[in-house]
């Protein structure tokens, strides 16, 4: 057997081995098969004809189109709402906050459909009609929490020396905060718009439940292809959609490690 | 002073229309109505036929298949992403960076990205789906979570202890788990936790991977539900309960851990 490879296993790196082999197995072949899907057809032939079926459906491109406009909405609204929660979160008594982040979670536990249809009920009850004010109510308050706890993250190990450094150098509170504390917050607020942008483009039965099947998102439009078995249409889509993923995630984070992504939620 | 409270109320506020779909699910688990938000007078119906086992038997089916999975899915990607941690803490920056990279791709993917891709992957290699599919496909986007837990803790350990150990005679197996296992455990915790919610909440994996065998979860159920108009009275004080439970663990744990940092 190879030395190097002798080596390897002797030492704490080969712990590594079960992990890549599963991540190559459930990971990288399923990916590799929707590229593999999204340009053949039925038979097994190449062919580009399911990506000259989006392009020529104006309905697709649409669709598309708006789900982008519904998840940058929500994007942004979940940053103007969720950054002050994450910033007064960050400054109260540590033994608090941590109470309120826990509180901040746990609806995540009552089933994200039930929650939904409760949505659907509360709207109902206040009598306001179901659509896209509804539906960006109900994505924002799915999501909310994913960008709550990046930002509270950095916030939390952010260095309050340099705040008072800032007061100290003179700054009022507004050039503290736009020079200080927002740049230095500025990986948390990148993965929050990872962790809200993309499953707001692909969630289908927030959508679906929120407007009454009336507003169609790119993700239901996936969902119905590949439950109509059209598989090869269904994964030239989601290969679309990947490479819109591919493109967020190039322009959100240069190289930086997500470790603050999982950490400290509970 | 004003703006602590302008602060506290802005929290309170966000808080009240996270937790509002809630409290209407608790206050509708008390009436008979079938449809979520017609008030019919107190009734504790929903809750004892919730537990004469013969109505429901199929809602209580999805609970324990939800439950069962959640915890299968959980204890694996902890152990699965907890040794993976120790390894690629353990490796040269450039490999590290390659398995950070994969490892951040399920996150990144989102649900239905994750649930066709492994959909064909089942398709292709001819496996049914069901049971065993559903757990597989919730191992594959909870283990990077766990990773992500796990590792931090490795960076803020004092490698030290481990060589320590080490010299003083202990076995390589005798080391991690006397000295690396307590140092990494609460990152393991976090990890465990995060799995469990999010297998628990998960409907986009689980709808591509769960076959067409009967089998179902909650996500499953309830969505079927839904489409054919109404859902399950039942689901009401099912709903109240879990969390009621979740609210009760947590508010121990966090009371335990405040202790604990008391002392």
């Amino acid at each position: 057997m190879n030395k190097r490879f002798i080596v390897f296993l002797s030492s704490r790196k080969s712990w590594t081995l079960p992990y890549i082999i599963f991540s190559v197995v459930f990971v990288i072949i399923p990916l590799f098969l929707i590229v593999v899907y999204a340009f053949t057809d039925d038979s097994g032939h190449l062919t580009l004809a399911n990506f000259q079926k989006f392009f020529e459906h104006p309905e697709a491109i649409n669709t598309f189109v708006y789900s982008i406009g519904i998840a940058i909405i929500t994007t942004l609204v979940c940053i103007l709402l969720g950054y002050p929660a994450a910033w007064i979160l960050s400054n109260s008594k540590l033994n608090r906050s941590k109470t309120m982040v826990v509180l901040f979670i746990l609806p995540m536990w009552v089933n994200i459909l039930v929650r939904t249809l409760a949505t659907v009920a509360l709207f109902d009850f206040i009598s306001v009609p179901l659509g896209e004010g509804a539906l960006i109510f109900g994505m924002v308050y799915n999501f909310i929490p994913f960008m709550i706890y990046p930002i509270y993250n950095t916030l939390q190990k952010m260095d309050h020396s340099y705040i008072e450094a800032a007061q100290d150098l003179g700054a009022n509170p507004v050039q503290v905060f736009l020079k200080v504390v927002l740049p230095l917050s500025m990986p948390g607020v990148m993965s929050g718009i990872m962790m809200v942008f993309m499953p707001t483009i692909s969630t289908f039965a927030i959508a679906e439940l929120l407007t009454m099947n009336n507003i169609k998102l790119f993700g239901t439009t996936i969902q119905e292809n590949i439950n109509n078995s059209m598989w090869n249409y269904g994964a030239a889509l989601s290969l679309i959609m990947l490479l819109l993923i591919a493109a967020t995630s190039l322009f959100s984070t240069d190289d930086k490690d997500h470790s603050n992504e999982g950490g400290g939620l509970w | 002073m004003v703006k602590k409270i302008l602060a506290q109320t802005y929290l309170w506020i966000l808080l009240l229309l996270l937790y509002s779909p809630i409290v209407i699910i608790v206050i509708y688990s008390f009436t008979e109505a079938k449809v979520l938000g017609n008030w019919t007078g107190f009734s504790t119906q929903l809750y004892t036929s919730l537990f004469t086992t013969d109505t429901h038997h199929s809602l209580m089916n999805a609970l324990m298949n939800t439950i069962t999975i959640a915890l299968l899915a959980a204890t694996a990607s902890t152990l699965l992403g907890s040794v993976a941690a120790i390894g690629i803490f353990n490796l040269k920056s450039r490999s590290r960076k390659a398995i950070s990279f994969v490892n951040s791709i399920p996150i990144l993917n989102g649900d239905i990205i994750t649930g066709i891709s492994l959909f064909l992957l089942f398709v292709s290699l001819g496996i049914t789906q069901g049971y065993t599919t559903v757990v597989l496909a919730h191992i594959t986007f909870c283990t990077p979570y766990v990773v992500l837990s796990v590792l931090p803790r490795l960076k803020q350990m004092n490698p030290n202890i481990y060589e320590a150990a080490l010299d003083l005679g202990a076995t390589p197996m005798q080391a991690l788990w006397k000295v690396i296992v307590p140092e990494i455990r609460p990152g393991m915790i976090s990890g465990f936790m995060l799995a469990l919610t999010l297998s628990i909440d998960d409907f986009a994996v689980t709808v591509f991977t769960i076959g067409n065998q009967g089998l179902e979860t909650l996500s499953t159920y309830i969505y079927a539900d839904a489409r054919k108009g109404g859902l399950t009275p039942e689901l009401r004080p099912l709903s109240a309960i879990i969390f009621v439970v979740v609210l009760a663990l947590l508010i121990i744990i966090n009371y335990r851990a405040g202790k604990a940092k008391n002392k």
